[in-house]
């Protein structure tokens, strides 16, 4: 500690005052909804959630249901990681759902086979062309570049106009569900290449979006770009005064949003081994739903990829435990509106409480 | 002319039909501490913004360091070596205090374009430096802006004025804020300035404070510079009388 003509200066360290991660409460918050799970059904059906209790298969837990939980929010769970960012930087975006569908309808329209059983494909929409059987680079690039575009769109709409994002990305949503609907006339567009196919086989998904989180984690908190994002969705003025050049950071965090979603609606699609115009709806606001219980302040500057993946996770559990305790999906969305809310009440009594004692 | 810091000839600035900031003359030496005041909408703020850029002035020149500038933007100004405290502290809440105080020029381990990775240990050993040589006390590094006082909020904002080789630091009411103790922690910050010989413009209404802290006063009236002295030769009423206009004309410095 050195000494200074007035005063001592430096730090004083106080371990105790040292800030409590705010994923930890969302951890806590996932282990309490497993135990009730758990609880209730040893209570109520004598089965277990989390545990393998039966002897034909072997391990501790179960497996399979654990395997469901995370992957039936993995596509979602891709979204909420560009919308994470987003949010973070003190903007919303409500077009990734609808980005997933045009996406999912045009990149597929470059992934179809030419012969389905010894006939044409009923459904190409290029066989004319002959675009059919095209390497999975094809749509894959295809994909980025829609996702690109759309994040574009958005970003330079919300940079260079100064309309609020809400506005800009309603727009976005708006338009790309048009394009979605208008791209086949409303048609699904069916048989994908086999590579194509192979992107969202089995847990795929599952691997996909834990690496992105992990990659995304790793920017959020290592890079010049994540420290950025938190500055300006904290004070965007100060970040304005600090030099950071505002306009072209969220020009780059949108697009990184629209190509996220557009890597969720390959995919998807490659899941379903089709693309509908109707795929997708409601994806932004589950991914945003994902990210606020995962502890992302709305309000920008605070929250992270980890906590919204154990947001998504939450989401998980509570459908497969509705699922388990053979409830209907009618209460799981009740309840899933409920934890949103209470989520945000919770959060805020917490800042509140940490102000009081700061 | 070599110890002059900064040099102002004619600085004027007319917002349309309002002569905000009139013929401004100005000069600070090195590791001299001015004070500036002057009543409400007597061109004080008016003459910090000209220096530091953040608006362009209307005619006049600015000498710094030696030489003759024309910012184009508060960047370029903070580039050349002027850092400004703002009043409204330019902080972002929701980071650290390594991060504030590198805000927009981080320390990069390998540049790769936006995603550069940081250096964040020589940024917090920086920090930690800056920190002592300031004499600020912040009891955790790691802990957001949000969860500290105003005395330390703005004590941080010092600290970033001083971490980075400043030429001169320019203050804008630091304290108008802040309670007892909290002013007193700021006022021994602007203290280890001066031993350390950094120039410093504090802009104050607080009379006691100037004195404490200052070695020469320049009073603005209605845009213009009325008075110019040092704190020996004058005392608190002499500077009322300049600043309410009960005293007129330029007073200029004993030689």
């Amino acid at each position: 500690m050195a000494q200074t003509s007035h005063g001592v200066g430096g730090l004083t360290y106080d371990a105790k005052k040292r800030a409590w991660p705010a994923e930890f409460n969302v951890f806590l918050a996932l282990v309490i909804l497993v135990v009730i799970f758990e609880l209730i059904g040893r209570i109520f059906l004598g089965d277990s959630f989390l545990f393998n209790t039966r002897s034909d298969v072997s391990g501790i837990f179960n497996e399979a249901r654990l395997q469901i939980i995370i992957l039936q929010v993995s596509i979602v769970g891709i979204i909420a990681i560009g919308v994470t960012q987003v949010i973070i930087c003190g903007g919303i975006d409500l077009s990734s759902g609808s980005i997933v569908g045009a996406t999912a309808m045009i990149a597929m329209s470059f992934a179809q086979v030419a012969t389905v059983n010894g006939n044409p494909n009923p459904k190409a929409m290029f066989l004319a062309q002959g675009w059919t059987d095209l390497p999975v680079i094809v749509p894959l690039l295809v994909a980025i570049g829609c996702g690109l575009l759309a994040g574009l769109v958005n970003g330079s709409l919300i940079a260079y106009t100064r309309i609020p994002p809400f506005i800009a990305t309603l727009g976005m949503m708006v338009t790309a569900r048009g394009i979605a609907k208008w791209w086949s006339k409303g048609q699904p567009i069916s048989f994908p290449t086999d590579s194509f196919a192979a992107i969202g086989k089995g847990l795929m998904p599952v691997i996909i979006f834990l690496s992105l989180a992990v990659l995304f984690q790793l920017i959020m908190t290592y890079t010049r770009y994540g420290k950025h994002c938190y500055a300006i969705g904290s004070n965007e003025d100060a970040a304005r005064m600090s030099g950071i050049k505002i306009a072209n950071h969220k020009i780059l965090v949108y697009v990184i949003a629209g190509i996220l979603a557009s890597l969720a609606a390959v995919v998807l699609s490659s899941k379903n081994l089709t693309a509908q115009a109707g795929m997708g709806v409601m994806y932004e606001l589950d991914a945003i739903a994902m990210a606020v219980i995962g502890g992302v302040s709305l309000s920008g500057g605070r929250g992270s990829i980890i906590g919204t993946v154990i947001g998504s996770l939450i989401f998980g559990v509570i459908i497969s435990g509705f699922t388990f305790l053979r409830l209907d999906a009618y209460y799981q969305e009740m309840v899933k509106g409920v934890i949103i809310v209470g989520a945000v009440v919770l959060d805020q009594w917490r800042q509140r409480l940490r102000a009081l004692r700061a | 002319m070599s110890d002059i810091v900064l040099k102002t000839e004619n600085l004027t600035k007319r917002y349309g039909g309002v002569h905000a900031l009139e013929g401004a003359n100005f000069e600070l030496r090195k590791g001299e501490h001015v004070a500036i005041m002057g009543d409400n909408g007597a061109g004080k703020s008016t003459f910090v913004r000209q220096i530091t850029a953040v608006e362009q002035r209307t005619s006049g020149q600015i000498w710094f360091d030696g030489k003759e500038v024309n910012f184009a933007g508060p960047i370029e100004a903070r580039t050349a070596g002027i850092e400004t405290v703002f009043q409204n502290l330019a902080l972002a809440d929701d980071l650290d205090v390594p991060s504030n105080l590198f805000l927009g020029r981080e320390k990069l381990l390998f540049n790769l374009g936006p995603f550069s990775i940081l250096d964040r240990k020589y940024m917090r050993k920086a920090t930690e430096a800056a920190l002592v040589r300031t004499a600020v006390k912040i009891p955790n590094l790691s802990n957001t802006i949000r969860h500290m006082s105003g005395g330390q909020r703005q004590c941080v904002a010092i600290a970033r004025t001083a971490t980075f080789a400043s030429k001169l630091i320019i203050m804008d009411e630091p304290t108008a804020a802040l309670g007892v103790q909290e002013t007193a922690q700021v006022e021994n910050i602007i203290r280890t300035l001066k031993d350390n010989g950094e120039p410093l413009i504090l802009i104050s209404h607080n009379m006691r404070q100037v004195f404490d802290l200052c070695d020469r006063i320049v009073v603005f009236r209605r845009g213009r510079i009325v008075a110019n002295l040092r704190k020996e030769n004058t005392d608190g009423q002499d500077i009322v009388s300049y600043i309410t206009g009960a005293k007129t004309g330029e007073a200029e410095l004993a030689a």
